[in-house]
């Protein structure tokens, strides 16, 4: 005790000491400190009670939902397969970048693009379109990623780079190579702005991949799965923690065509470089063995977001290769639509089987000269001639005495003029004329003159390669028609469309047909050994304005060239109607139906030698060879 | 003697309390560590706080007069550490804080500088001769402080830079300041502003504005406020219960377990958690006020003073900076934050209250 006074005494005064050592003195000082201190504490449990009892629901909510993260688990879609199993539409893996809006900065887009190889501008427009969007939702701005881009993602997750980009893992459309059947099974793309707001497309949300065109659409419900999704707790650097939810994604389901690969793959390859279409039905039961629409475009191309500059070499094209022209192209048909005036002619009685012209190569109606196509003329020419030589006098003759109005009613039976209602969207109608459809349209009288156009398939008529096939097909199965189909396990249980037409004059009709292929006729290219192949050319006139743009374009004016054919004659199981486009001549159009024809009974001859040669052994003694598809000339 | 003061003198109440706020400090570590890198922090905290107490002992054992004395020689040896730090210190995200010991150990010079200025500054008042401070004096003490203040600041730390003035307007406080003086000090002080603004880093000019508004950059400097807020609201009345809390635990929350250990502990342990720590803190406070009041000299009473304003200054920012009613200036939470250099040092300074307590009947 005494050291410690020494020590203090040693530098200060003592009398002082006394004085400035009274700590009492401070004390009033000491105790307005001590209420300093207790507004402090007020102060800051003010600010607790403010955050932790006024309102914790609110931090609660945000501290969901910083840590919280619900990513999409997106479903596959159906795959879509051919008549026999073989899949035609696949999905493979890839990523896809989601962009979380919660945490973007608006100062990332051009990093983003640069990164991702996309085009700011597109990208800021994308954001712009999901500014009504909640925030939490995510939006996926690329798909099908690069391992490059993927690692672009990956070196920016801390929360300094990019924390907003995610990967997601996503079932993309593989389409199969070189266009095949693109028209047929369509594309699928992102749900637009503009579709949006159509009632028909009420259930989707922005961001959704859904069918754009052909069976993807038409079947999207059927194609497409639910998405699930996966709930996430993520840390500060939006790195996983813990699944903390998940509902699986539903994958969408299968879907088996009517379509047979290699029929389609011999249509494809006989249309190859040119433009037009070919469609096969089963007329047995309305079956689209094959459809083919050339120019194609390559549907991967869509399979994602399609870049601009690819869809606008799409639509500029002057070849419109987006339209599905076994559907959409209504074409006059030319002398293709001549037994339909013979069919005509015959059921209203206006001529029979005696009835014969003169064709001297060319004749004269209501005061205008009407030219045959062979110049020096047919001579004497009954229905079967007509049929077979297509000569147009004899047709002339048919569709005045028969008058449009019946023409148009035997049209309108076999299925012209209106949709077949094939399971694809936006069917043409075509054009059936008639003098009440004059009235409506122009308001004007029908004159007899324009009826001998129509005769020949010419005039105001126009059909699509589709409605060609299917009207055939009914009439060469003596009048029923099954609407045709490509979906095989949603195969429409209704009835065909019977129409009470004579069999005696549909089997005349029939053997004119026969004829054109295997008597010397128009269509002797179609003609196949030991197949009883009947069918029938027409080269159209491309209507009027057609031939004034083409003419602006300085194309050729050339003829569309048709052909129609069935087999076998009398018991048909394939019809095939072919439309070359600027293909002049009917007979050009021939072989392309002779080839699927022929890989059709081709296919069938060696599934029944295959069950042949299995059977064989197991049931000991020889079966009879495999029938032969082709049964005989009639 | 001696035995008698060490053992039943000792200012027990003092001692438990910080043990108490030590106690939830390395629970609190642990929750806001568990599965990190930084796992093992509790672990060391604890040896922290045991290297602490014997510091405590030890600063006890001494008269605090002879450490008054000796006071010119720890400031000038601390002025030296903070050059040292700034020529070969170790850099930490942006900062040269720390100077690198044995075994991977790192000693922040600024955090011993606060004990040495309590000392310093209590000379100096208590050898005033004086009723009231002259200007000579006001002057001096200004540039004591200063200095290391620069120092610190240059490193750049703005938050222990700043945590050395309510030292020194504690001392000069209590000292009795004539108004004349107060009026100079505060024109000053509106002058030095724009200047002091000028002298600011850009981060640190961001956190001021962003204090003012946190959602002006929710990303950024914001970021850091709006997370504490977030936290300390999700943890409601009762919390979510230690390792649960979201925030905390999902690292939302930046440095959960030194400068917003007190967000963390506010999410996980909830406003009844929070009622019972501020009241701890505050009777801590209270308990160097106490001491304060029953100093033997008025040298002992600045010491303790000098430690109490320190404390307040050191919630008040800290605490504050947690709801969202302080800037970011990043200093640690006494006897809580993770970091051996402010456990020590906050022992330290308890040791000084302690011994000035254990001198009260010598007079």
């Amino acid at each position: 005790m005494t050291e410690y006074l020494s020590e203090a005494d040693e530098h200060r005064a003592p009398a002082e000491r006394a004085f400035r050592d009274d700590p009492k003195l401070a004390g009033g000082r000491i105790a307005l400190f001590q209420y300093l201190a207790l507004a402090v504490f007020l102060f800051l449990i003010s600010g607790f009670w403010q955050l932790q009892v006024r309102n914790p629901e609110f931090y609660s909510e945000r501290a969901e939902r910083n840590s919280i993260k619900a990513l999409p688990v997106l479903a596959p879609r159906g795959k879509i397969l051919d008549r026999d199993g073989r899949v035609i539409v696949d999905n493979h893996s890839s990523f896809s970048l989601i962009l979380s809006r919660e945490h973007f900065k608006p100062e990332h887009v051009r990093l983003i693009a640069a990164g991702l190889n996309l085009d700011e501008a597109e990208l800021s427009r994308r954001l712009y379109r999901f500014r009504s969007r909640p925030r939490y939702e995510p939006i996926i701005i690329k798909e099908e990623l690069t391992p490059a881009e993927i690692a672009f993602v990956e070196a920016h997750r801390d929360p300094d780079g990019l924390p907003e980009l995610e990967l997601v893992h996503a079932h993309r459309r593989l389409y199969p190579q070189n266009s095949l059947a693109a028209h047929v099974i369509g594309y699928v793309g992102e749900v637009s702005e503009a579709e949006l707001n159509s009632p028909e497309f009420i259930k989707y949300e922005p961001g959704d991949v859904i069918g754009k065109a052909g069976i993807e659409r038409q079947y999207d419900e059927h194609l497409r799965g639910i998405d699930g999704q996966r709930q996430v707790l993520v840390d500060n650097l939006g790195r996983e923690r813990k699944l903390i939810g998940f509902k699986e994604a539903i994958a969408g389901k299968n879907l088996q065509l009517t379509i047979d690969l290699d029929l389609q793959v011999v249509a494809e390859l006989a249309m190859e470089g040119r433009k037009g279409a070919v469609v096969a039905l089963d007329p047995r039961n309305g079956e689209v063995l094959a459809m083919v629409s050339r120019p194609a475009f390559d549907p991967n191309k869509f399979a994602g977001r399609i870049g601009s500059a690819d869809w606008k070499e799409l639509i500029s094209n002057p070849d419109n290769p987006l339209l599905n022209r076994a559907i959409q192209a209504q074409l006059a048909p030319g002398s293709t639509f001549k037994p339909f005036v013979a069919l005509a002619g015959l059921e209203t009685g206006a001529i029979d089987e005696n009835f014969q012209v003169r064709c001297p190569g060319g004749a004269t109606f209501y005061g205008r000269y009407f030219r045959c196509w062979v110049k020096q003329g047919h001579g004497l020419v009954d229905l079967h001639k007509g049929l077979v030589q297509s000569c147009d006098v004899f047709f002339y003759n048919v569709g005045n005495r028969t008058g449009i109005d019946d023409i148009a009613r035997y049209a309108e039976l076999a299925g012209f003029g209106r949709k077949t209602g094939i399971d694809l969207p936006h069917e043409a109608e075509g054009v059936v004329p008639s003098s009440q459809w004059k009235m409506r349209q122009f308001r004007q009288k029908w004159y007899a003159g324009e009826t001998i156009s129509v005769a020949i398939g010419q005039g105001a008529l126009t059909v699509t390669p589709l409605q060609l096939a299917y009207a055939v097909g009914g009439l060469a199965m003596g009048g029923v028609w099954y609407r045709p189909h490509l979906v095989k396990d949603h195969r429409p249980k209704e009835a065909p469309r019977v129409a009470r037409i004579s069999s005696d004059n549909a089997s005349k009709i029939v053997y004119g047909m026969y004829g054109v292929v295997n008597e010397g006729g128009t269509g002797v290219r179609a003609r196949l050994p030991g197949i009883s192949v009947c069918g029938k050319t027409g080269s159209s006139q491309l209507a009027s304005n057609e031939a004034l743009k083409r003419a602006k374009l300085g194309l050729a004016l050339k003829d569309n060239a048709w052909f129609v054919g069935f087999a076998p004659c009398e018991s048909p199981e394939i019809v095939v109607a072919a439309l070359y486009e600027s293909g002049e001549h009917g007979y050009l159009a021939a072989p392309i139906v002779r080839d699927v024809i022929k890989a059709y009974f081709d296919k069938k001859s060696r599934i029944a030698a295959a069950l042949v040669a299995q059977s064989r052994p197991r049931f000991g003694p020889e079966l009879p060879a495999a029938p032969s598809a082709a049964q005989g000339a009639p | 003697m001696a035995h008698y003061r060490t053992i039943r003198d000792q200012d027990w109440p003092l001692l438990t309390i910080a043990l108490a706020i030590c106690a939830m400090g390395i629970l609190q570590i642990y929750s806001a560590t568990f599965g990190t890198a930084w796992s093992d922090a509790w672990w060391r905290q604890c040896l922290y706080v045991a290297a602490g107490l014997v510091l405590f002992w030890l600063v006890a054992s001494l008269d605090y007069h002879t450490l008054l004395n000796q006071a010119p020689v720890y400031y000038w040896v601390s002025i030296a550490g903070l050059v040292a730090v700034l020529m070969l210190g170790k850099e930490v995200s942006g900062g040269r804080r720390w100077i690198p010991l044995i075994a991977g150990f790192h000693f922040q010079v600024s955090e011993f500088v606060k004990a040495v200025l309590i000392l310093l500054v209590a000379r100096h008042l208590a050898d005033l001769k004086g009723e009231r401070l002259e200007t000579r004096d006001l002057l001096k003490l200004g540039a004591l402080t200063a200095l290391p203040a620069a120092l610190v600041m240059k490193q750049p730390d703005l938050g222990t830079a700043l945590s050395y003035l309510p030292i020194l307007v504690m001392g000069i406080f209590l000292a009795g300041l004539s108004w004349r003086h107060l009026a100079v000090m505060a024109l000053a002080g509106a002058l030095a502003l724009p200047v002091g603004w000028r002298l600011l880093k850009d981060y640190q000019k961001a956190r001021l504005v962003t204090f003012l508004d946190p959602s002006r950059d929710p990303r950024g400097a914001g970021y850091q406020v709006i997370q504490s807020q977030i936290a300390v609201g999700a943890g409601g009345m009762w919390g979510k219960g230690v390792t649960r809390g979201s925030q905390t635990q999902l690292r939302f929350l930046p440095v959960p377990h030194t400068d917003f250990i007190f967000s963390a502990f506010a999410e996980e342990h909830g406003f009844v958690g929070v009622i019972v720590m501020l009241g701890l803190y505050f009777l801590l406070l209270m308990q160097v006020v106490q001491n304060a009041q029953m100093a033997p000299d008025r040298a002992g009473m600045y010491v303790a003073m000098g430690v109490a304003a320190l404390l307040l200054f050191h919630l008040l920012i800290n605490i504050g900076m947690v709801v969202g009613r302080m800037p970011v200036t990043g200093i640690p939470l006494p006897l809580m934050s993770y970091g051996g250099s402010s456990i020590l040092s906050w022992f330290l300074m308890l040791g000084l209250v302690n011994n000035v307590r254990l001198r009260r009947f010598v007079n």
